[in-house]
């Protein structure tokens, strides 16, 4: 189907583009690579009185590397990020798991700010930011604050973000970080996942994100507690699979069910775990 | 409010070589505007949520979904179809690949993957990357082998 009818804004600045989403607020969608929100136009499943472009603000595309932080402006490409050498050498989870967000052709034009605003619980790159414990940067008209990663999430489709909000970059800290592993579960490749588990190790300490097994991507912070107490890796990450099985509460739906899903962290923790002492 | 809210817009753009500037629908998609506005239609719309490539085109060089742009997003771009991809007379290298490996059979899909092709810098070695390159395209007939080989063979009259 088409779009239905919308009025287009196409703000040259940040500061601009705040004082269109003050003055609409919940009427007013932003559209950043448009990848989530054209498919819901052409479903007509939202109807926003307002569109509000950003690809005409070039300071939101930024991808840089400050001291131990990667900052990634919200409207730099999944495909530039997934490519640029910082982003490799500095993190090499944020590729690896990138490189399954869609296909290539999606990646040309979403964006990292755009996947994150739209929180689909079956995404990749919320529990990337979750497991990497990153930061966001989101300012209105009147201000800006940082959310936390583990705040950012609240729902199925939902972040705490204002209507009035404006994701502008986000910052992931890359110190310490001994290795990472990513793996995912899907029936074609491109789908959205029926399961995915992102793993770091960093100074010692693992941390693990599970997704599409929920309402929002979670930390399996059972998981990690049994990979902490144990001194015996085998042993730590059998445990942590038992762990991560049961702290998921997965929804079933056609694709597959809960019990697959858990089934498949399981399997996928198994699989992740092992890549972090290599 | 210091920014111009629109319903129509103007925009400016190059497709296939040819400048123009035209006033559309905000909410006008790029493959309906590549289609109806400009004639060119062998860029085919499949589902229209961006999921099986049909209607895949180049956008400054990086394949695209076009049902998923809106024309107004293409606003100073170069876009290349497929028509922009044929000879005058003939076919081009890739397309007679296609046609000597049986690489299609009714033909909706195979502008998609034609395009899809054409932008890549380089086309992956092993068959397992190549189709992974290629999932975001998706064909109802041919099984895709016949997709793989001629992408082999074009790959391979191109080095010889």
């Amino acid at each position: 189907m088409k779009p239905p009818p919308f009025i287009y804004v196409r703000p040259p600045s940040i500061n601009e583009a705040l004082e269109v989403l003050a003055a609409h607020g919940d009427n007013a969608k932003v559209l950043a690579g448009g990848q989530s929100l054209i498919p819901l136009l052409n479903f007509r499943l939202i109807h926003p009185e307002v569109v509000v472009d950003l690809a005409k603000i070039e300071e939101l595309a930024r991808v840089d590397n400050e001291d131990d932080e990667l900052v990634l402006g919200a409207m730099s490409r999944q495909s530039v990020v997934e490519a640029a050498a910082i982003v490799r050498q500095k993190c090499p989870l944020l590729p690896k798991a990138l490189n399954h967000v869609g296909h290539q052709q999606i990646r040309n034009r979403g964006t990292i700010g755009g996947s994150i605003a739209h929180a689909d619980p079956a995404a990749e790159l919320p529990a990337i930011l979750l497991v990497l414990e990153a930061s966001i940067t989101a300012r209105c008209s009147t201000g800006s604050r940082i959310i936390a990663a583990s705040d950012l999430f609240i729902g199925p489709f939902t972040t705490s973000l204002a209507s009035d909000e404006l994701i502008t970059e986000i910052r992931i800290p890359t110190g310490g970080i001994e290795g990472s592993a990513f793996a995912e579960v899907a029936r074609r490749r491109g789908d959205f996942a029926l399961a995915g588990v992102a793993a770091v190790r960093r100074q010692g300490i693992i941390r693990l994100a599970a997704f599409g097994v929920g309402w929002t991507p979670l930390r399996l912070l059972e998981a990690e507690a049994e990979m902490t107490k144990n001194g015996n890796i085998r042993e730590g990450i059998t445990n942590a699979a038992t762990a991560a099985q049961s702290e998921v509460h997965p929804l079933g739906d056609i694709h597959a069910d809960a019990e697959y899903r858990r089934e498949a962290v399981a399997a996928l923790v198994r699989r992740t775990l092992p890549e972090l002492f290599v | 409010m210091t920014v111009e809210s629109q319903t129509e817009v103007e925009v400016s753009m190059t497709v296939n070589g040819v400048e123009m500037t035209r006033v559309v629908p905000a909410r006008l998609l790029l493959a309906d505007f590549i289609r109806s506005y400009l004639g060119l239609t062998g860029t085919h719309v499949g589902c229209e949520h961006g999921v099986c490539g049909a209607c895949t085109i180049i956008v400054d060089g990086a394949a695209v979904r076009s049902c998923i742009l809106l024309t107004v997003q293409a606003d100073g771009a170069e876009i290349l179809t497929v028509e922009g991809i044929t000879p005058s007379e003939g076919l081009g290298e890739l397309q007679r690949a296609f046609a000597d490996d049986h690489g299609l059979q009714c033909g909706f899909c195979t502008a998609g993957f034609l395009m899809t092709i054409t932008a890549a810098d380089e086309i992956p070695e092993t068959d397992e990357d190549l189709r992974v390159f290629l999932s975001g395209n998706l064909c109802r007939c041919t099984g895709y082998q016949n997709i793989i080989s001629a992408v082999r063979r074009y790959v391979a009259g191109r080095t010889t």
